[in-house]
């Protein structure tokens, strides 16, 4: 009996990743015969990863102290000299080697800048080996904030994965398997919070109780749960009327050994897909809290605060913000194109996940 | 019926959830009031807010200052939260429903497009402009079109909202990192099924012209699960808003909800998030509407 009903359990899936790997379908997803184009996905969320565990080692300077006579350096490619002219709106005639900038920019570079004028020391001549991609205003090394930024996003996706994952996965498995009233109860409340302006709410909550870590967390996990419950409660109802279930029913499994011996398994596959595209949500939304202002509580060096702190100096150095978008965008991206494949390789009837 | 019904609980979940905010997070009086009120004072603000009845009157109370537009007064702004609002309203819903149809006008034909010439060129950057509005954060667009096209190249102005095409960044930046990816890929996908159904066979064997068949017997059925998308996405659309109107300068409620947050504005915030609630539960209505003109099964259903 007991053979029997193993036969029909579905593969695990640390199983089916292991045996992709030791069958090949992995290593040649992976070498390119498959799908060339993964291997850059999985090379850039493996560089992120150990940059986030490894960051106080490998940081080449402190991510949160400056060297403030170091402000403003572009990145070791961008050495060119540039003077910048005062001029409002290109109304002026500019010199070459001139660029302009606003009035209000140049303010904020020398208080007593004035229309016409020439400031004085605004970008220094080029960048240097010293600092590989530039520093910002407060002359703090881009690479450092970067590095350490993958960590914090590192950090705030795994936790709020764990917080939001057990309990989507857990509302999910309860109204796939009990159905009814339950089930009518749990998937209404996963359409409410879906369609509650969730920024919003954050922003509600970071005024009235202040922004903190733990706070980032429980909204993002608020934010993401309802998704874990919706796949993992359609799950469920695939999985539950399987002769392997009703076996272990019939064996006299309980309920709560059914549901989690049982029925989970069933589901993992799909949790971890659902998971693997839902990281760069987190981090897309992480990004924008910290954006906002409403994120991490600075000076801690969040990707998106990074981007805020370079969006007034957008004209005289445009890599405090480009440089840190670059890096969601690159992980994101990778995370989608990995998602993707796990996707196919784990369960291709996850299509319509897309 | 059913869909209004839904609605209406999703509002009374709203409001039940503000308002639980409101008052686990702790005495509003301690906003209102400076730290040298008399006890007096507390007590006859404590009288005025309801804050001695029991909670469920406080509810009633709280949602009769709702229905009626009353969200109290903003605690920086010395006005009426309604009035602070009322002048944003505009700006926001004509960036939102700009971004909104750029991303249809641009999405729904490359997504068609796509479908049909799959595989080609077409495919590949309907493939590319999907990616990026996925991965990369709207935000980060935004700032990167400002530098390029205000002031590098001086096209447009960097920010603000004079002149006509001071909307056009924007816009493109909510539209690209809200809606055009979902709905690009959306409609491809169900134009291939579409295509691949058996009716379309039918009229193919029947020798109906290729650009009859696409825009006539498949465009139509296949725009279902954008449309739905759509209803969907308003939420993502007017959350995009909130960072575009920082990034642009934009004077919109988005703005606004910054600026409230900055200065610890908590009616407010608390006003603008109703009425962005308010505001999307009314287009997924709408959409609802649209959704039944399209599709007739869905209006008897």
């Amino acid at each position: 009996m007991a053979e029997s009903t193993d036969l029909t359990l579905p593969r695990r899936p640390w199983e089916r990743i292991f045996r992709a790997i030791v069958y090949g379908r992995l290593t040649k997803a992976i070498l390119g015969r498959r799908r060339p184009v993964l291997i850059i996905p999985v090379i850039v969320l493996t560089a992120v990863v150990v940059a986030g565990i490894t960051a106080p080692w490998i940081a080449p300077h402190h991510p949160t102290r400056g060297d403030l006579r170091d402000r403003l350096v572009p990145p070791v490619w961008g050495g060119e000299q540039i003077s910048l002219k005062v001029v409002v709106e290109g109304q002026l005639d500019i010199g070459a080697g001139h660029r302009q900038i606003t009035l209000d920019d140049a303010r904020k570079i020398q208080e007593d800048a004035v229309v016409g004028g020439e400031l004085g020391i605004v970008t220094r001549a080029g960048g240097s080996t010293k600092y590989l991609l530039g520093t910002d205003h407060l002359g703090r090394d881009i690479l450092t904030r970067i590095i350490y930024g993958a960590r914090i996003s590192l950090i705030m996706a795994v936790l709020t994965l764990l917080v939001g994952g057990s309990i989507g996965v857990t509302a999910g498995l309860v109204a796939g398997w009990y159905g009814g009233w339950i089930d009518e109860l749990v998937m209404r409340t996963v359409d409410i919070i879906l369609a509650l302006p969730i920024i919003l709410i954050a922003l509600v909550l970071v005024v009235s109780l202040g922004s903190s870590f733990q706070l980032i967390i429980v909204i993002l996990a608020i934010a993401i749960w309802p998704l874990f419950s919706r796949v993992t409660r359609g799950e469920v109802l695939r999985v539950k009327d399987m002769d392997y279930v009703a076996l272990a029913r019939v064996a006299g499994a309980s309920t709560l050994r059914l549901m989690f011996v049982h029925i989970l398994p069933g589901v993992t596959n799909s949790v971890i897909v659902v998971a693997t595209l839902l990281v760069g949500v987190i981090i897309l939304l992480e990004a924008a809290l910290s954006f906002l202002g409403a994120g991490v509580p600075s000076p801690t060096p969040a990707w998106g605060s990074m981007l805020a702190e370079g969006r007034d100096r957008i004209a005289v150095a445009w890599w405090i913000s480009a440089l840190p978008g670059i890096a969601i965008f690159l992980t994101v991206l990778s995370l989608n194109l990995f998602g993707d494949w796990l996707r196919d390789a784990l369960d291709p009837k996850l299509r319509h996940l897309e | 019926m059913r869909r209004f019904l839904m609605i209406m609980v999703t509002l009374i979940a709203v409001s039940m959830i503000i308002f639980i905010m409101a008052r686990v997070t702790g005495d509003p009086r301690v906003l209102l009031l400076d730290e040298n009120a008399s006890q007096e004072q507390w007590e006859r603000m404590g009288e005025e807010l309801g804050l001695d009845k029991p909670y469920y009157h406080q509810y009633g109370l709280f949602m009769k200052d709702v229905l009626r537009g009353n969200f109290g007064e903003s605690i920086k702004l010395q006005e009426p939260v309604m009035t602070a609002i009322a002048g944003r309203i505009w700006p926001t819903v004509q960036l939102g429903g700009g971004a909104f149809l750029l991303a249809l006008v641009v999405g729904i034909p490359l997504g068609v497009l796509s479908a049909v010439m799959r595989g080609t060129a077409v495919d590949q950057l309907g493939r590319v402009i999907a990616m990026v509005g996925q991965a990369a954060p709207s935000f980060w667009l935004g700032i990167m079109f400002m530098f390029f096209f205000a002031v590098k190249l001086g096209w447009v102005p960097p920010s603000g909202r004079e002149g006509w095409n001071s909307i056009i960044l924007p816009m493109v930046t909510l539209a690209w990192g809200g809606f055009l990816a979902g709905s690009l890929r959306l409609m491809r996908s169900a134009m291939l099924d579409v295509m691949d159904s058996e009716y379309i066979k039918l009229a193919k064997a029947k020798g109906v012209s290729t650009r009859s068949l696409i825009w006539k017997h498949a465009f139509r059925n296949a725009l279902i699960p954008p449309l739905t998308l759509a209803g969907v996405s308003m939420p993502a659309i007017l959350t995009g808003s909130i960072t575009t109107e920082l990034v642009f300068a934009w004077p919109g409620m988005g703005q606004l909800a910054i600026q409230a947050l900055y200065t610890s504005d908590y009616p407010l915030l608390q006003g603008l998030t109703i009425v962005f609630t308010l505001g999307y539960v009314g287009v997924a209505l709408a959409v609802d509407v649209l959704y039944a003109y399209i599709d007739p099964r869905i209006r008897f259903a």
